[in-house]
């Protein structure tokens, strides 16, 4: 369903050389505030609160793709789109997505810190 | 607005909630050299808007604690005039919603994924509409101010040049005029002054260009005028001074179109001279009209030596109206931008207008046809109305000093000879001599009269011999007044002398006034019975009961080239001039 690449590496790059001593921060930063929101994420779904969810979706939306995660960027835009239009089934089918690619993406970031 | 490709340090203010997304931001905006601050919601950017003043602020639109549109909304409001551009930090997609971020009061959007080529693109774009912005109000406020000051120059001006041209006289009553309170700086001027001995002068005037130069060039005309006047010189002798002033004080290419007028109540007397202004009208109570067009090139553009002043005479009635207009009259514009013209003026004119002042009823014409009564700020407009009774007669001098300092007892003789008779009028001169004496100060105009009697009986009845019987049928007039002219030039072998003396009482003074001429003299017996009776005789004999009237006594001598005037004063609070010393 989605082509894009798991995370941008020439955006990835660009980055580095924009944040210089900082992007390990960023990267750092990027995958705690992640954490959080996949948490805030549940929680919303729990408390079937459908406007916290769509806010945190959009949040994370535009993290994931100013951080060159444009495949997780794109789910984050089906599952805040699902969650504004309260269609509940959907927005199950793709928290788990949506935790998978996470997981995806932070360990090729955390292999690009290494490298 | 050079240096398009290189950012300048600007002051940066960032929201937004996404802590990856702004220290993205932050670290492009650093590298690109400029000075960066950060916050996570709206409430604390208003603030630090409001403490740090940054040069423009990006914003998230999706905050905690106020989001980006009120918060934009607030920065709009709290930088008023200055120029803040908000750009709005956004991954939405949907069209309404950007839409109304706009209409917030943000100026932009900047897209996720952040690039920072666009970024310095669009900043250096909004910092040169920033700067424009800045350029322009600033200019504005400069010119804004710069006109205040102007106006207040303006009006200061104004206020010396109404100290100057005050004692004009056009509040008489037969006279209605329009001019706006600052039409001296369209160059319009409109001045009125009595004449010692009767009647007054009237100047309309309208310098080529406008403002301060134009303004600059009314003081001195109005000096001249107000001052020549007063003192008893002629329409003729006032227009040569001013001539020869504006001639000297003018740029190139300066002049003052100007329309004089003479106005004799007495004698019921019309003399114009108009130099460049549109025609005038005298305009009959039948309702006949005359218009008088200009034949002389305006005031300040002849040398003195080529400038001449003839006058021209017209008999006027009681209920005549004479009617002057400047060029913002016949340049009145309406909606579609056709003139007023003169054919309008002169169709006004031809109708019936009752006993309405022509100014009123022109003004109101040209009102209407422009439609709009602002545009009838430029327009200059005077009328005069005949009268028997002369409107301004008595408006003496007001005397500050005491009435017994100058000189007390004194007498002179003055002589004027052969071609001087023609050229030179000698009234102002002694009018002077007699005006050293204070108290005779506030007896100026009967003293002018007496002696411009006198002195017109010695030259145009003494020496060039003219039968005062041609002056009453209006084809003897003008003979008479050619005659005078070709006899005058011809004069050889003849004077006029003056001989003033004057004795100082305790409370008051005697003027004796001797006028002799060297003409045969005349049958006085005959002349002096005839001035009795009333209904036969008109301008001689007038003139010498005018004098009867103003003085203790007159008498000729035997001959009857030389008569004498005995003039008692006496001081204001003790009675008019009629006792004996």
């Amino acid at each position: 369903m989605n082509n894009k690449p798991h995370l941008d590496e020439e955006a990835l790059a660009e980055l580095r050389d924009v944040m210089e001593d900082e992007f390990g921060i960023l990267i750092q930063t990027y995958i705690s505030d992640s954490r959080e929101r996949i948490q805030a994420l549940h929680q919303a779904l729990s408390d079937n609160d459908q406007d916290a969810f769509a806010k945190t979706a959009h949040s994370f939306k535009g993290s994931s793709i100013n951080i060159g995660a444009a495949r997780l960027g794109d789910l984050c835009l089906e599952a805040e789109k699902a969650g504004r239009e309260g269609r509940l089934d959907d927005v199950r089918k793709l928290l788990p997505e949506l935790e998978s690619e996470f997981a995806t993406v932070r360990h090729l970031m955390e292999d690009s810190l290494l490298a | 607005m050079s240096n398009v490709g290189h950012a300048r340090a600007l002051r940066l203010l960032i929201a937004d909630d996404s802590r990856t997304d702004r220290l993205i931001l932050q670290a492009m905006l650093r590298r690109q050299g400029h000075e960066v601050r950060a916050t996570s919601n709206g409430q604390e950017a208003v603030e630090l808007f409001a403490s740090w003043r940054p040069d423009m602020v990006l914003l998230d639109v999706m905050m905690p604690r106020m989001d980006g549109m009120e918060a934009a909304r607030r920065i709009k409001a709290m930088a008023g005039e200055i120029l803040v551009p908000v750009i709005f930090l956004t991954s939405l997609s949907d069209a309404g919603a950007l839409a109304q971020c706009l209409e917030s009061g943000g100026d932009d959007f900047l897209p996720k994924p952040y690039n920072s080529v666009i970024i310095e693109a669009k900043l250096g774009a909004f910092d040169r509409m920033r700067r424009m912005h800045e350029t322009l109000t600033g200019q504005r406020d400069h010119i804004r101010e710069r006109n205040q000051q102007l106006v207040r120059e303006q009006e200061t001006a104004r206020r010396v040049f109404d100290n100057i041209a005050h004692t004009g006289c056009l509040d008489a009553p037969n006279i209605r005029f329009h001019a706006s309170p600052m039409s001296v700086f369209n160059g319009d001027i409109l001045f009125a002054c009595p004449r010692p001995a009767g009647g007054m002068h009237l100047l309309v005037g309208d310098f080529t260009g406008h403002g301060l130069p134009a303004a600059i060039g009314a003081l001195p005309v109005a000096e001249i005028f107000y001052g020549m006047t007063s003192k008893g010189f002629s329409g003729g002798d006032v227009l040569r001074e001013l001539n020869q002033k504006l001639v000297r004080i003018l740029p190139t290419g300066m002049f003052c179109c100007a329309f004089f007028v003479e106005v004799d109540f007495r004698r019921g007397m019309l003399r114009v001279w108009n130099g460049g202004l549109p025609d005038g009208f005298l305009v009959r109570s039948d309702g006949e009209k005359e218009a008088l067009a200009s034949r002389h090139l305006p005031l300040g553009v002849l040398k003195p030596e080529r400038f001449a002043a003839p006058m021209v005479e017209y008999g006027a009635r009681p209920g005549d109206q004479l009617l002057l207009v400047t060029d913002g009259v016949l340049e009145a514009t309406n909606s579609e931008g056709c003139p007023y013209g003169e054919e309008r003026l002169a169709a006004i004119l031809a109708q019936e207008t009752g006993n309405r002042s022509l100014s009123d009823v022109v003004l109101e014409e040209v009102g209407a046809f422009i439609g709009d009564a602002k545009g009838t700020d430029d327009l200059t407009i005077l009328s005069l109305c005949m009268t028997e009774q002369d409107p301004v007669v008595g408006r003496a001098v007001v005397v500050s000093q005491s009435a017994l300092t100058g000189p007390g007892h004194w007498a002179c003789s003055y002589e004027v000879e052969n071609g001087t008779l023609g050229t030179f009028n000698p009234l102002p001169l002694l009018l002077h001599v007699c005006m050293a004496v204070s108290g005779l100060r506030q007896h100026s105009g009967e003293i002018y009269t007496i002696l411009s009697e006198l002195y017109t009986n010695a030259l145009e009845h003494g020496i060039l011999g003219l039968p005062s019987a041609w002056k009453i049928s209006p084809e003897g007039f003008s003979r008479y007044y050619a005659e005078r002219e070709k006899r005058l030039a011809a004069v050889e072998g003849h004077a006029i002398r003056f001989e003033l003396s004057h004795r100082l009482g305790s409370t008051g003074g005697r003027l004796i006034i001797r006028c002799i001429d060297t003409g045969p003299g005349f049958d006085t017996g005959k002349i002096l019975k005839q001035a009795d009776d009333t209904g036969t005789v008109r301008y001689a004999g007038r003139g010498i009961e005018l004098i009867r009237e103003l003085s203790s006594a007159l008498s000729y001598s035997k001959q009857g080239n030389q008569a004498e005037v005995v003039y008692d004063w006496q001081l204001a609070d003790s009675g008019s001039g009629t006792a004996p010393v």
